[in-house]
């Protein structure tokens, strides 16, 4: 085999490499971009909300431009094993972390319809559901990175706990809509943001599993 | 994704079960089906268990057990066990000097030929050792075939190149000849090319025919096994992409053993695959896992081309 020890495949670890980054570049992204919106929405801040809208065409571009290295690397590069598998990861959660974003937009144009009116309550557990979140896509993407299978099943356990906030804002809004038929439309606005949120989460969820996938090699379900 | 199983977990007996199903719903219904007979399962991205590297269950053909191949005081082969299943194709990877065509030309006595070799251990066909004494050697190649990388067709017509082995073997009927002529030549998917041209020379054919006529030429004598080394790596793509359909084809009706160094035909035709290195099988399992997920990080290197 000595005639075969010289061959690194150098053009296919720069690919990935930069596969690699862009992804990661992307969830970063996503990141600012949901944290934005849920802060925009919490300080009633239309220019904030207005870039968050702005920004999803890098966003979308940056998908892309992902999808394409993607089937370029599997057109050309033939990969096998480890690297396929993180070739078809990448191709399925760039598609999640799109999502996302777009989750992000819609949060983002809900602040714009509330606007300025005041809020009929101040709001707590949208943006804790945003800061589990937050701290799901951050450990999601590191397990990712360090291929760590582990942290990737550990994130997606933390599902549970935005599925409960969920259903927590979802029973309080009821019962201001109940109590005062005038808070609907504004109730109705922030139960499709903790909705949005509550989806976010499912994204990462699917992340999750496709880190493992890339990392053992099995498909798996942990969100069953 | 219906086969999904949760993380770390064996998969469903359902996901198990819908396995071959869905793998056969992946080729086109053959003849053989028709018949009844099963056909080998092929690549499928689907499962995902611990079981999976296991070669998918079937019949062994054929069987080596701790066998060794010496080339005078060198060690070709060190101690391969490995069953090849009937009806199914078997692909043997490696790098060059690896032993891979050693260990398939044990298969059929053919390294008896070398002076200075020494071969030790068993291989078991349906279950009897070839090496047995008492064994005829033309016995064995007539139901395990070769066919070698480079085409080696005889400087004859056509017809005459697939009759040699049935003459050999005391068949003089014109009748019969003729008959075994077409289905040969049918089997290995050349007739409808020279079917005019029986007589032609047929060193006169294409690189690619000269190939599937060699394969008529083994199918003739009408083997159970079929060695292949190589046999497309002489080819132009097209002709590379006949002779794997053809593959896929006579597994339906052969036990095919396939050397090569293409690891992507290997990943599309084979339904098992061995890696060697150094003399050694390293890994075997099925094709799928193999390259999907390798367990040695030896394979993974190899197969991902990274080395060293």
């Amino acid at each position: 085999m000595s005639e075969n020890t010289a061959r690194t495949r150098s053009t296919l670890e720069a690919q990935l490499a930069t596969l690699r980054e862009d992804l990661l570049r992307m969830g970063a992204m996503v990141r600012e971009a949901l944290h934005k919106a849920v802060q925009a929405l919490k300080t009633q801040d239309p220019e904030l909300a207005r870039s968050v809208i702005d920004g999803d065409e890098d966003i979308d571009r940056l998908e892309h431009d992902i999808e394409r290295q993607c089937l370029l690397l599997l057109a050309l590069q033939q990969p096998m094993a480890v690297d396929l598998r993180a070739i078809g990861t990448a191709l399925k959660t760039v598609t999640d972390l799109e999502r996302m974003a777009d989750h992000a937009v819609d949060i983002a144009r809900v602040a714009l319809a509330i606007g300025q009116e005041p809020l009929i309550k101040p709001l707590v557990d949208i943006p804790r559901m945003a800061g589990i979140i937050d701290g799901m896509l951050r450990d999601g993407l590191r397990a990712f990175l360090e291929k760590d299978a582990e942290l990737a099943c550990e994130v997606a356990a933390r599902d549970d706990e935005v599925d409960h906030l969920y259903s927590q804002v979802y029973r309080e809004l009821l019962t201001y809509m109940l109590e005062d038929p005038r808070t609907i439309r504004q109730a109705t606005h922030l139960l499709f943001v903790a909705q949005h949120l509550e989806r976010v989460a499912d994204h990462v969820t699917n992340l999750s599993e496709w880190v493992v996938y890339m990392v053992r090699g099995e498909l798996c379900d942990l969100n069953p | 994704m219906t086969e999904r199983h949760e993380c770390g977990r064996p998969p469903s007996e359902l996901a198990a079960a819908a396995l071959p199903a869905a793998a056969e719903r992946r080729r086109e219904p053959s003849r053989a089906q028709l018949d009844g007979r099963t056909a080998p399962p092929r690549f499928s991205f689907r499962s995902s268990t611990g079981e999976a590297s296991k070669p998918a269950p079937a019949e062994a053909k054929l069987r080596t057990e701790d066998l060794e191949v010496w080339y005078g005081p060198v060690r070709a082969l060190k101690g391969i066990t490995l069953e090849m299943a009937a009806n199914r194709v078997t692909a043997l990877i490696g790098p060059s000097g690896c032993g891979k065509s050693t260990f398939l030309r044990a298969l059929d006595r053919m390294n008896e030929v070398i002076p200075g070799v020494r071969t030790t251990g068993r291989v078991l066909l349906d279950g009897q050792d070839i090496y047995a004494p008492g064994v005829d050697p033309v016995e064995v190649r007539r139901r395990v075939g070769m066919v070698f990388q480079r085409p080696n067709p005889f400087p004859f017509s056509v017809f005459d190149n697939v009759a040699y082995g049935p003459r050999r073997h005391g068949v003089t009927s014109r009748s019969e000849l003729q008959a075994i002529v077409e289905r040969s030549l049918k089997e290995a998917a050349l007739w409808d090319e020279v079917k005019d041209r029986l007589r032609a020379p047929a060193l006169e054919l294409s690189g690619g025919q000269q190939q599937r006529l060699c394969i008529a030429r083994a199918l003739a004598v009408r083997p159970e096994v079929l060695l292949m080394d190589e046999p497309a790596s002489a080819l132009d793509p097209i002709a590379t992409g006949r002779i794997e359909d053809l593959l896929t084809e006579l597994a339906r009706s052969y036990t095919i053993v396939i050397v090569t160094h293409n690891m992507q035909q290997a990943a599309r035709v084979s339904d098992s695959t061995g890696f060697f290195l150094d003399g050694q099988l390293i890994e075997f399992g099925r094709t799928e896992e193999i390259f999907t997920r390798p367990r040695d990080p030896r394979t993974e290197a190899y197969i991902t081309g990274r080395f060293g």
